[in-house]
């Protein structure tokens, strides 16, 4: 059997030639997102600011009356609310943002809500599929325990890449992981998908997995560096990167194959955190090759960075030589 | 790579079987479950509230409420302590300001006397030797009395205890079916309760503190005195909704009333006069004793039946309640009048709880949900195993199967954990196996690569499996790093989806590796292929 190869043998792209033009606009894409977050800001969900999301799916009709459920919500006057679709087109969130802490309040908001729902809709078979209240301490202290998580993981992945290899790879690691994590933001910024707990659990696989890539593309770095010890160092990260290239592409396309069956049939509870997750394995993919590896030469890594010793492939070919 | 030992193969054989065994209920459907032998592993994973449907409440308790509850009671010691002394010994200007409670002893020449009265009642009730409450004299005369830190960690601690015993009891009597019911943090209770579609219910009855206190009502006051909230001497204004002089509150006489807490049953009826429904309540022999005293010494007046702090009615004592037990009435439905019947039944919470979040999930929505994600997470699979097998050949079947023995070994551990799977769970499915498959891809290549570069086939794929095991450990460590400060950090479905990526950054490494390897070993040594296809 012909089996499928995907990247063909000895390629020798020079990825490292574009290192200045893909720094810049790295650069550029990391401003243009964080400048996107303070323009048009995340559409937080009830569990960072706090107040109730009331989910419904209308099950005799095609499509969800939004509009008319504006409207009819806004004649409760309960104060600013937003409706949107999610999941599939019939079914929508309705959000509230709550001033004060009653519970009494908020559950009479929900009560007032719910019926007038089920109630007005019963013809286009309005469900209540689901109610999330959470008041402003609870958000808070969600938003503040999601923030740690991410800047945790961040700094100890790199003190550990950092203790693993030299902490040049720590630091462009770290940077690498900026990166991505920043471009999430701005994609959430530019969409207003809803940005909620599950979207934190997407930013930190998204660097799990972005560091996957980087740690394989570091590992054959340092074992090139202790094979080829005069290679000048674009040449050698250039091909570490083509090395590597064959295993990039198949687990990323393996990747994608699962992402895009969640993204395309899977639930709509979780659209937000696969989109994530599809769009952190480009971003990770290419902040391994242009971000990570750039930083290495400028901060000067070279043979120099390891002590020459027997690589791991020596030495198991060492040992099949005596046992043979 | 040929001497795979055979020790190595019946172990690692073993913990396949094992784990294959642990996820065979989780997999069956429910209809089969009778037929499955008894003595086999019968663990479950629990599918969490998102995909069953149920609901998720959060109930905070006042750390405040706690201290002014302790400091009230306090007051009420000490008062009996000093009435009770020999010979009495008169306080007076008792106030509770700022948490303390201080007071004036009357006679100066008997300030150590209550001193000494008081101290035995201010000692921690721990072996610690802890004071749980400080003790001062002031002005000479002046006793301040001021709750330690540790005095009012433990009242806590102790009122967050009894609260999430009585709200176990109270949903009990609901008769939901296994709600979970935990103490989070210093004053936090997480209730899930599985398949509640309506959870008003459920919060309206664990939002009732349910303290019931009998009062005799102060006459007295003028109703001039009342709106303008000033209450005579050793009485207080309470509010009552339901007056029928036009909603106004009454006052009632601080001291000398009842508490209801000495219940021994509560249950919904219906008034046989009036056809209302109201709650009938039997106290216990002390309680039945006191309310008889209580009913006996003041027939012809009104008394309040009190509850969290509202008058419910506020009935005369027509004649003397001796059976020791009473109907309470006040503007009833069948279902408010069932409520208290069960908040009664179950004790009245120590401290006020309020829900701080809640999520609710709908019945359908949770099949919905679990349906599509388990046909995403389907086709999503056999993609990526036909994938494998496209480009690996004989390599990707065995990666396919490790693949398919490492899910259900995740699936096993998590039935014997006993752990929940989220909707971002299967998300972690998913991604496991993406990381089981990188796994594979790296190794898989490394021997092509070292194949291309001339080395005999078994070097070839010992070199492989050796080199590439590397940065598979490196990478896999990372992302256990980013699991755990998920676990640690995360909340709910969030957790979930951590604990899956925990479980599954293991198993995956371990099949994707060493099973891969077993098979790959036993393959060369029976048939010493000649020619690597890969």
């Amino acid at each position: 059997m012909k089996l499928l190869k995907l990247v063909p043998d000895n390629t020798n792209f020079r990825f490292l030639r574009w290192r200045h033009i893909a720094m810049g606009i790295s650069i550029f894409s990391i401003i243009a997102s964080l400048v996107l977050v303070g323009v048009r800001g995340l559409n937080l969900g009830v569990d960072f600011v706090g107040g109730q999301m009331i989910q419904v799916t209308f099950d005799k009709v095609a499509e969800a009356p939004v509009a008319e459920l504006r409207e009819d919500i806004e004649a409760l006057n309960l104060g600013e609310s937003t409706i949107q679709r999610f999941g599939q087109p019939n079914q929508v969130s309705v959000r509230m943002r709550l001033d004060g802490d009653n519970p009494d309040e908020v559950n009479a908001v929900t009560k007032r809500v719910t019926t007038m729902i089920t109630k007005e809709y019963a013809a286009q078979g309005a469900r209540i599929d689901g109610v999330d209240s959470v008041s402003g301490k609870v958000s808070e202290e969600l938003l503040t325990t999601g923030v740690y998580s991410l800047v945790f993981a961040m700094i100890a992945i790199a003190v550990y890449i950092w203790f693993r290899f030299e902490w040049q790879f720590g630091v462009a690691a770290l940077f690498a992981l900026f990166h991505d994590v920043a471009i999430t933001f701005g994609f959430f910024a530019l969409t207003q998908l809803e940005f909620n707990l599950n979207i934190i659990a997407a930013l930190l696989t998204i660097i799990g997995y972005s560091l996957n890539d980087t740690i394989v593309v570091f590992d054959r770095v340092r074992e090139n560096l202790r094979k080829y010890r005069k290679m000048d160092m674009i040449s050698l990260l250039d091909l570490s990167t083509n090395e590597t290239l064959s295993r990039t592409v198949m687990t990323s396309l393996t990747m994608l194959m699962a992402l895009m069956a969640l993204l395309l049939i899977g639930p709509g509870v979780i659209f937000g955190f696969t989109a994530a997750m599809t769009l952190g394995l480009f971003v990770g993919c290419y902040s391994s090759i242009y971000m990570a590896n750039p930083i290495l030469v400028w901060l000067g890594v070279g043979p120099h960075s390891f002590v020459p010793q027997q690589t791991e492939a020596d030495k198991a070919e060492a040992k099949l030589k005596e046992g043979l | 790579m040929l001497d795979f030992p055979r020790w190595k193969t019946i172990s690692i054989s073993l913990i396949l079987a094992l784990g294959v065994l642990m996820a065979i209920p989780s997999l069956l459907p429910a209809g089969a479950a009778k037929y499955y032998p008894s003595f086999l592993p019968q663990e479950k994973i629990n599918l969490g509230l998102d995909l069953q449907g149920g609901s998720h409440i959060l109930l905070e308790g006042d750390p405040k409420d706690v201290a002014a509850q302790r400091l009230q009671n306090m007051e009420e010691t000490v008062r009996a302590a000093m009435r009770s002394a020999k010979p009495r010994i008169g306080i007076g200007d008792i106030s509770r300001e700022g948490g303390k409670l201080s007071f004036l002893v009357r006679d100066v020449s008997q300030v150590d006397a209550a001193r000494e009265l008081i101290l035995p009642l201010t000692s921690g009730a721990g072996l610690t030797g802890q004071r749980d409450w400080d003790i001062e004299v002031r002005d000479t005369s002046r006793i301040v009395l001021t709750p330690t830190e540790a005095g009012l960690t433990q009242a806590l601690d102790q009122a967050m205890e009894t609260a999430t015993e009585v709200v176990r009891k109270r949903i009990d009597e609901m008769g939901t079916r296994e709600p979970t019911i935990i103490r989070q943090g210093d004053n936090r209770i997480v209730v899930q309760v599985p398949g509640l579609d309506d959870p008003q219910a459920l919060k309206d009855l664990l939002g009732q503190t349910a303290e019931l206190e009998f009062k005799l009502v102060d006459q007295a006051a003028s109703p001039e005195d009342i709106a303008a909230g000033r209450a005579p001497v050793g009485s207080e204004i309470v509010p009552y909704p339901t007056n029928p002089a036009g909603g106004t509150p009454i006052a009632v006489r601080r001291l000398g009333g009842i508490r209801g807490d000495k219940l021994t049953n509560a249950q919904a009826s219906f008034d046989p006069q009036t056809n209302e429904p109201v709650v009938s309540i039997t106290f216990d022999r002390d309680g039945g004793a006191r309310f008889a005293r209580l009913t006996q010494e003041n027939v012809n007046k009104p008394f309040a039946i009190i509850l969290d702090g509202e008058v419910l009615s506020a009935p005369n004592i027509n004649e003397p309640i001796l059976g020791g037990s009473a109907q309470i009435s006040g503007s009833f439905t069948t279902e408010s009048a069932n409520q208290l019947a069960i908040a009664l039944r179950s004790g009245a919470l120590p401290v006020e709880l309020k829900v701080v979040e809640e999520r609710s999930v709908g019945p359908d929505l949770g099949t919905e949900s679990i349906q599509l994600g388990l046909i995403a997470g389907g086709i999503g699979t056999l993609a990526v195993l036909a994938f494998m097998i496209i480009t690996y050949g004989r390599f990707g079947v065995y990666a396919d199967i490790a693949l398919v023995l490492n899910i259900l070994l995740i699936l096993g551990i998590m039935a014997l954990m006993n752990a929940t799977l989220t909707l971002p769970g299967i998300a972690g499915f998913v991604l496991t196996i993406g990381a089981a498959v990188d796994a594979n891809v790296l190794i898989n290549e490394r021997i092509r690569e070292e194949r291309k570069n001339g080395r005999r086939i078994i070097q070839a794929i010992e070199v492989g499996y050796t080199e590439a095991s590397r940065a598979i450990f490196d990478a896999n460590i990372t992302n256990v790093i980013a699991a755990v400060l998920l676990f640690l950090f995360g909340s709910g479905p969030v957790r979930g989806f951590a604990v899956v990526l925990m479980i599954g950054i293991v198993t995956s490494v371990w099949t994707a590796v060493y099973v891969t390897r077993m098979f790959v070993a036993l393959w060369l040594k029976r048939e010493r292929p000649r020619e690597l296809n890969i």
